[in-house]
């Protein structure tokens, strides 16, 4: 996967998909390995982001490779009016790798086909984040051994959730069954739909949370987004309808557990956090292996 | 039927293309830039048609497409048909393809697009469905017949 850009899950077939969450794992056992000490990765971050930035500038360090970029395009020449493809040029002269998050649907792929050095997608807007992809399918892999014919519920927000789209279609090549739980207004879009049934996979839809709980290997929560409501009310309506406590695990598959992509508000009660079920800031640790594992693996060093 | 086909007169080499929808003739000229053309053209708009009712022509002096070329058309006009005469007679007749690949000619639906944020050319590949719906290559979303913008 030398030199080959990550802008949308699909970009990397199953196998390379495999690929990196193996690399990932010897990360895992191993994570302070300094393969990057001649090497400079870009980080530009459009728009803020903690988790994900944090995430890759940690992968980067552990890697003992060297960081520069902006957290937040407020202190550069993009104010000055500068086009996109001016920046990621000029930024591709000065390092080995970008590490892009930008507001702009599309601008990774753009950038990506503009830039002398590769390109890792970390969020371009409402469309794609691939790394989530991986670090998800990591997580996954990690809990039940294996990622397929597992059965995996998503519930929440189904309709805007970038994540759970991406993963979704990166599960229908691992024989998954699907089940979706969220508000009518917020079902999964078709175009997302159209990729299960095309793997000719199973999958059922639901509004109630306790319907699916015991049917389950994954559990993946996702946060209602306010920003998303024209309608405050209509938000109202709808914010409370998923939280998981601890007593509704009782009646789960032993094997089961939950994730979230972070961060959560109110869907996942803070009494779950000491339950062996809950795996959700484990699955964020694996940012890391998963980010380490793909950097090198781009830049030719694994 | 003399008298209808002399309606726009006769070519002697070059393409007729027939069967547009009369409203998109200009857009069909506009996608295969013959407004810079210098040889003849003439066309037709609200001519009568037993297959269509209304219909539009083109013919090219002198003009032989590439099938490439040409197909972008079918975004505007699916139902036209080509017709390549040399010295007055009829060599061909195909009907148009929508290609898989699109460049130009049609406007992303999504407003946060790349495409309609900075100067990118658009891009996009068909998807396969019963209706007309074309997938972005840059923000990966769906624009389909009803929200077409031509370029």
């Amino acid at each position: 996967m030398k030199g080959k850009s990550l802008i949308s899950i699909n970009d990397y077939s199953k196998d390379e998909q495999l690929r990196i969450l193996d690399i990932a794992k010897e990360f895992e056992k191993k994570p302070i390995q300094p393969l990057l000490k001649d090497y400079v990765v870009s980080t530009l971050f459009f728009e803020p982001s903690t988790r994900t930035r944090l995430s890759f500038e940690s992968a980067v360090s552990r890697l003992g490779g060297k960081i520069i970029g902006f957290s937040d395009s407020s202190s550069t020449s993009v104010k000055k009016g500068e086009s996109l493809k001016d920046t990621i040029i000029t930024i591709s002269n000065y390092s080995d790798l970008i590490v892009m998050r930008n507001p702009v649907e599309g601008s990774a792929r753009f950038a990506s086909e503009v830039s002398r050095v590769p390109v890792i997608n970390a969020g371009d807007g409402a469309n794609q984040h691939p790394t989530q992809t991986l670090l998800d399918m990591y997580t996954i892999l990690q809990t039940q051994n294996t990622l397929e014919n597992l059965h995996v519920a998503f519930v929440g927000d189904l309709k805007y959730g970038r994540t759970v789209h991406s993963l979704v279609i990166a599960l229908c090549n691992f024989n998954c069954t699907f089940h979706f739980v969220s508000p009518v207004e917020l079902k999964l879009p078709s175009a997302v739909k159209i990729h299960i049934k095309e793997k000719k996979l199973t999958y059922y839809q639901y509004t109630e949370l306790n319907d699916v709980l015991p049917l389950v290997d994954i559990l993946y929560m996702t946060r209602i987004q306010k920003e998303r409501f024209s309608d405050p009310l209509e938000y109202e309506r709808v914010k409370n309808l998923y939280n998981l406590n601890r007593e509704m695990l009782n009646n789960t598959k032993e094997n089961l557990k939950v994730l979230h992509p972070m961060p959560r508000v109110n869907e996942i009660d803070i009494d779950v956090d000491d339950s062996p079920k809950a795996h959700y800031f484990q699955q964020a640790l694996n940012g890391v292996y998963v980010r380490q594992a793909l950097i090198t693996s781009i830049l030719g060093l694994k | 039927m003399t008298k209808k086909e002399l309606i726009v007169s006769a070519l002697e080499n070059g393409t007729v293309i027939d069967h547009i929808p009369s409203k998109n003739v200009f857009q069909v000229i506009k996608i295969l830039h013959l407004e810079t053309y210098e040889n003849q053209i003439l066309f037709g708009i609200n001519l009568e048609s037993k297959k269509m009712g209304n219909k539009g022509i083109i013919k090219v002096h002198n003009k032989f497409f590439q099938k490439e070329e040409i197909n972008r058309i079918a975004l505007v006009a699916p139902s036209a048909t080509l017709i390549i005469i040399k010295n007055f007679q009829i060599i061909e007749k195909t009907q148009v393809q929508i290609p898989n690949h699109i460049e130009g000619i049609v406007k992303c639906f999504n407003p946060n697009c790349i495409t309609n944020v900075e100067k990118v050319v658009t891009r996009f590949t068909l998807v396969q469905d019963e209706e007309l719906k074309l997938r972005c290559h840059y923000c990966e979303k769906i624009t389909v017949k009803n929200n077409m913008v031509f370029l």
